[in-house]
């Protein structure tokens, strides 16, 4: 394997995880609700598959319990947002705090435990095509799966009636009502698939990328990816592209280090959050202010108002 | 995790009523000590090291003491919990981190009958004792493993952030490599963080990807040996023995023991000999401790046990003169025959031979 090939296997697995939990959370917000518990989300998703998948010696069940973490978390918060009409903000941040808390007292027993890895899917011959071949077809399931999941979003909101609903209800609640669209019920499905999905991301992060479980072990990425829907202007090609230039800087200024480039690490360290900043500062140029913003989004529905 | 509220309370009173007799240094039948740890217990490392120390004093004075902690108390944040232990009746506390070195100041000078403890800080009062650890004595032993044991004659070094105390380790580690091996290469990558598990792997993999085949690292996760153990190749623990998570790739690991210290102290108020210090302990104080040479050939696993017998008997100091800067220049000895101290506490230059620049 060159160093290339190397580089570019590590940053695929630097952003799966913000593919996967940005994309979660994209439908959340088309749907019109923001939820800023992606990193409690994500924390208890790494914490409860990796103690699934210890306690039970099965990556699969890990995996599955890491998206179901998720999702409770995420109805906790549909029960205070979409229930009490509770201000989402507030109750997003909570949910961050909560679950950063919860999953510590959950993996506590298990740190110190460790996994062996995944084994990658391998292709016979396409595997062997130099350069691309290990990059394209021997990746982990993960990797198919955050592709695959933003090919799926994607058709979904832009092809389906009910992904139209979807963001009709995320742009304008009160006229979706109006026309008798299920404004609660569709917020509802749409924060449980983005709290599973962040379960998932954690899951990768706990079984795959780190393999093991601490607490904390999460150190921002919810916050990242939550950046990341923004940065794509809520569009799922875009948080692709995002994850992707975001997951390549962060492991690129790790080589240029190593390399003795001779450019203070502080700043190489600053190069990811610099580039998201003039990506989004470019995109609004080019589309005025605030494009893609759901119109709905982070105002609290209450049906009779 | 404040247990007991009624028994903080009377104790507290206790201490209220020693003040008014002035009698302060007493020897006690009881006491409480309380801890503030920077990070989760659960880290593998830093503070899961500090609260082996805790379950030690626990375990050494059965009925006598009883301990609380904090784990994960913001730096900035600090000065809250500090006092929330000196106000329920603890006598002795321990900060353990050194951005907690101004709260703790704070808080002593407000209780001046409570005894205070601060790690790797330099600020200190009647109540108020300072101590840290010569990590820099192990990374010379692991510099010398590392020497020795690379095929491709460059070593690699995952560091946190570019302060001296991380500084003083790589030139350790680099000496010592080079001590056995003058034509070793350092690569040096720093993660800007502590603690990131995920960033830290990906600092590893960089530099196994540029032909480095033996890591050691000052961040505190296990997860760069954990790299090194999934390409095959060997690096050192950090903290904390990590062979659990990697028993084919340690070397060997740098622990940092803080029980005989605690226990120690805890003696001293039991016993009400304790006195303001500072402690800055290393091989020979059993501070810093070498888990055993695993992985390596005799010859190799001899030449570090020799290393450690030297350090441990004051025979072999790391930073012995003549240390020459990257310059060329012969760095001015202020020790006796080593740099000083308060040159090592201070270090912000690289030893000739690497070739990277410290970020500034």
């Amino acid at each position: 394997m060159t160093t290339f090939e190397a580089i570019l296997l590590t940053i695929v697995t630097a952003s799966t995880p913000l593919l996967i939990a940005a994309m979660g959370e994209l439908v959340t917000e088309r749907s019109g609700v923001l939820n800023l518990g992606v990193e409690g989300m994500m924390a208890m998703g790494a914490a409860c598959s990796f103690a699934a998948a210890v306690t039970f010696d099965s990556t699969l069940l890990g995996v599955a319990a890491g998206i179901v973490a998720g999702a409770l978390m995420a109805a906790l918060f549909a029960l205070l947002v979409l229930g009490f009409a509770a201000n989402q903000t507030g109750s997003g941040l909570a949910l961050t705090i909560l679950g950063l808390g919860l999953s510590g007292l959950i993996g506590a027993p298990f740190v110190g435990a460790r996994r062996d890895p995944i084994a990658p899917v391998d292709i016979p011959g396409l595997s062997d095509i130099p350069v691309v071949g290990r990059l394209l077809f021997e990746q982990d399931l993960f990797v198919y799966a955050s592709i695959a999941l933003t090919v799926l979003v994607a058709l979904y909101l832009g092809r389906t009636r009910s992904g139209l609903m979807l963001r009709s209800i995320g742009e304008n609640h009160t006229s979706a009502n109006a026309l008798g669209l299920p404004v609660l019920s569709t917020r509802f499905r749409a924060i449980l698939f983005g709290g599973a999905c962040a379960g998932l991301a954690g899951a990768y992060l706990a079984l795959v990328y780190t393999r093991f479980w601490s607490p904390g072990m999460t150190a921002g990425r919810g916050w990242i990816a939550l950046a990341l829907v923004v940065f794509a202007a809520w569009r799922p090609g875009w948080v692709l592209v995002g994850a992707y230039i975001f997951g390549a800087a962060t492991v690129l200024q790790l080589h240029a280090q190593a390399a003795q480039f001779g450019v203070p690490s502080q700043l190489l360290s600053a190069v990811p959050y610099l580039a998201t900043i003039l990506a989004l500062l470019l995109l609004s140029l080019r589309h005025g202010r605030a494009i893609g913003t759901p119109g709905s989004l982070g105002v609290p529905f209450v049906p009779d108002r | 995790m404040f247990s007991g509220k009624v028994f903080g309370a009377l104790a507290g009173a206790a201490v209220l009523a020693a003040a008014a007799t002035g009698a302060v240094a007493q020897p006690k039948d009881k006491i409480k000590i309380g801890f503030i740890y920077v990070g989760p217990v659960g880290d593998h490392g830093w503070s899961y090291q500090h609260d082996q120390g805790r379950q030690a004093i626990e375990k050494a004075f059965p009925g006598k003491v009883t301990t609380t902690f904090v784990e994960s108390v913001p730096e900035a944040d600090s000065e809250r919990a500090i006092e929330q232990l000196a106000r329920t009746g603890h006598d002795l506390i321990f900060t353990t981190s050194f951005g907690f070195m101004e709260p703790t100041l704070k808080v002593a000078r407000k209780y001046p009958n409570i005894k205070f403890e601060h790690a790797t800080g330099f600020k200190r009062a009647p109540n108020l004792s300072t101590y840290a650890a010569k990590f820099h004595e192990g990374r010379y032993i692991t510099g010398i493993i590392a020497g020795k044991m690379t095929k491709t004659n460059t070593i690699g070094y995952v560091g946190a952030f570019p302060i001296p105390e991380v500084i003083a380790g790589i030139n350790a580690y680099y000496l010592g490599a080079q001590s056995v091996n003058p034509n070793v290469k350092i690569k040096i990558v720093f993660a800007n963080t502590w603690y990131d598990p995920a960033k830290e792997g990906d600092a590893a993999k960089a530099l196994l990807d540029q032909g480095v085949d033996v890591l050691a690292q000052h961040t505190d996760s296990p997860a760069p040996i954990q790299a090194a153990e999934a390409r095959g190749k060997v690096g050192f623990g950090q903290a904390s023995d990590m062979e659990r998570f990697a028993p084919k790739a340690q070397l060997t690991a740098i622990v940092d023991n803080w029980s005989d210290y605690y226990v120690s102290r805890a003696k001293a108020v039991l016993d009400g000999t304790w006195k303001s210090e500072d402690t800055w302990g290393g091989l020979a104080s059993n501070m810093v401790v070498m888990t055993p040479y695993k992985n390596m050939p005799d010859d190799v696993k001899k030449m570090a046990q020799e290393t450690e017998a030297a350090i441990r008997s004051g025979k072999l100091n790391p930073f012995k003169c003549p240390v020459v800067g990257q310059d060329g220049k012969e760095i001015e000895c202020k020790g006796q025959g080593a740099l000083s101290d308060e040159q090592v506490l201070g270090m912000n230059f690289y030893v000739k031979g690497i070739e990277d620049k410290i970020p500034q």
